[in-house]
């Protein structure tokens, strides 16, 4: 009995995996694609051509250099504030705690496009209207807010009395923050920063809004632009080629820090 | 002697106590300070700003009109029936989306607590769609319906049939997008409720003689509540802000616009500040409004679901 519900569930396991896959596999075929109006799910004809028609075009380059460049900068710049603001919130005693946690759960709810109308005229006067910085800024207050939960509720866990016992053996407190708190706390940073990193990365709003040419448009926004080589037909294989481009880094952070990640997402989320 | 010895000791502990409480304050707000100050300055000083400019008639390409009118930015959107009918079909594809997702995402969650072969093979893949760009999701799936380049209408032999001709068939299409990203997010944090239900209440259920749609229902459930809440919350506020799957797919088209989308139109394409900070201090206000009937009506403790335990 045991053993059949046993293959029940693994049968269920295989409908998740067909779930999750089937659309990726459906656009990498596409982007196989010699001929864009070929209506089969597998390419009858396949070709490289996608793949080099995207890397020809300086657009799309521009953008995937600059989706990783302020992706990284934000990234780390929202890690370290992030840390620094929820050591103070797991360990520390302070008035005003259960604002910063509000506050950032506030924006966390916030409406991505309700900050555009502003930030696109404040932009525009002071002239980060277009740049990174521009795009790195507002991306920093949207992740700070996740980086704080998924970092203080990591943080929590960790025995802090370890430290003071390393004391008492004699490190100094610096020694004793770098030698027991660091590697314990280590895993809860990253998992903010990869988590960071796929919010920036999957921007879309801010991308298309404060952004008008290839000084800082990221890629999203530049795959919805994108028009290949005529600009009156879409090219269906060539933007397929392109998410497939733009989505290895995601999968390949996925398949490496798999445990981090559902670790990061669900630890602040429901444990009380 | 011993008159002042006895009430100095507590007084000089008293004095360090609040002396290193005072220092610990003033750490602690060193530490808060920058990512305080820049969400503040980034999030709090624009929506300021955001309501200052919805006061104003405004557009960037004839700044000579700029003048204060008051509240008929207000008065101009929420007159209009564009504006009720972008709330109506983003309600429609919020409840959908979040009705569905919650549905499979539970089911999803339940095969990933008990699988054991494979458990890692499948909690990975389940990822894949939480990390891929909402913008390539969106044109995979617009792609494989579109007439003229996707595998739906071979497979199902609908020939030329446009599922982006009419309005049904596009928000289906859209909503599924979305339900396909998004589901990954509500199954995981189902899966870290169901692991907090414990197991002697299952197996005392069972002795008792409960069938497994009575364990379901009577068990597992009312023990999971506070992570199905915080699951349909997050995923609630989400889904009302849809954004990037309209653009891609429809573009607006076939009455399929949503508010953030009709924020975005006024704003960018039109370049009308005054009435684009209008419909968003609106969708702003319908935002807080969805939270603030969640946390009251279901009860949900977020001082309890995040952060400060």
């Amino acid at each position: 009995m045991r053993k059949r519900s046993n293959l029940w569930w693994g049968l269920g396991g295989v409908v998740i995996i067909l779930y999750a896959l089937l659309p990726v596999a459906w656009i990498i075929s596409l982007s196989f694609k010699a001929d864009d109006q070929d209506k089969q799910f597998f390419p009858a004809e396949f070709t490289w051509d996608n793949y080099k028609t995207v890397f020809d075009s300086g657009l799309f380059t521009s953008a995937l250099r600059n989706s990783i460049g302020i992706s990284l900068i934000a990234t780390v710049l929202s890690v370290v504030l992030a840390t620094l603001a929820a050591y103070a919130i797991a360990r520390l005693e302070f008035k005003g705690k259960r604002l910063v946690l509000s506050m950032a759960l506030g924006i966390a709810m916030f409406p991505t496009i309700s900050l555009v109308p502003p930030l696109f005229d404040m932009w525009r006067s002071i002239g980060l209207y277009d740049t990174w910085i521009g795009l790195i800024i507002p991306y920093m207050s949207f992740t700070l807010p996740l980086s704080i939960w998924v970092l203080s509720a990591f943080f929590r866990e960790i025995p802090w009395e370890m430290e003071q016992a390393a004391q008492v053996d004699g490190a100094t407190p610096w020694q004793a923050f770098r030698k027991v708190i660091v590697p314990l706390a280590a895993p809860g940073v990253f998992t903010a920063a990869i988590l960071t990193f796929f919010f920036a990365w999957n921007d879309f709003i801010f991308g298309i809004s404060l952004t008008a040419s290839d000084a800082a448009r990221p890629v999203p926004a530049a795959l919805a632009f994108f028009t290949g080589e005529s600009f009156f037909t879409q090219p269906t294989a060539a933007i397929a080629a392109a998410a497939v481009v733009v989505t290895i880094p995601v999968i390949v952070l996925v398949l490496f820090f798999q445990r981090k990640i559902v670790a990061g997402l669900t630890s602040g989320a429901v444990k009380g | 002697m011993t008159t002042t010895a006895t009430p100095a000791p507590p007084a000089v502990r008293r004095g360090g106590a609040s002396d290193r409480a005072r220092s610990e304050q003033r750490l602690a707000w060193y530490l808060c300070a920058p990512a305080f100050v820049l969400m503040l300055v980034v999030t709090a000083y624009p929506m300021i700003q955001a309501v200052w400019l919805s006061l104003q008639s405004y557009r960037i390409t004839d700044p000579e009109s700029r003048e204060f009118v008051w509240f008929q930015n207000y008065a101009v959107v929420l007159s209009d029936g564009l504006w009720w009918r972008d709330v109506a079909v983003t309600v429609l594809i919020t409840i959908i989306t979040v009705v569905v997702e919650l549905i499979i995402g539970f089911a999803l969650a339940m095969v990933m607590h008990r699988i054991i072969f494979g458990r890692g093979a499948v909690r990975t893949s389940i990822l894949v769609p939480y990390g891929i760009i909402t913008v390539v999701s969106a044109f995979a799936w617009q792609f494989a319906f579109a007439p003229d380049s996707g595998f739906i209408n071979t497979l199902f032999g609908l020939e030329n049939y446009d599922f982006f001709a009419q309005f049904g068939s596009s928000i289906a299409v859209i909503c599924m997008s979305e339900i396909w990203k998004t589901t990954p997010f509500m199954s995981l944090l189902l899966l870290a409720g169901l692991a907090q239900v414990p197991e002697e209440l299952q197996e005392a259920a069972k002795v008792d003689g409960a069938t497994p749609w009575q364990r379901l229902w009577k068990v597992t459930i009312p023990n999971m509540k506070a992570a199905i809440m915080v699951a349909l919350l997050f995923r609630t506020l989400d889904a009302y802000r849809i954004f990037d799957n309209v653009f891609i797919m429809t573009s607006g088209a076939q009455g399929t616009e949503t508010v953030s989308f009709l924020a975005y139109r006024q704003m960018i394409s039109r370049t009308a500040v005054g009435l684009g900070s209008a419909v968003s201090v609106l969708l702003f206000l319908t935002v807080v409004l969805i939270a603030v009937v969640f946390i009251k009506l279901f009860k949900v403790d977020l001082g309890r679901v995040r952060g400060d335990g």
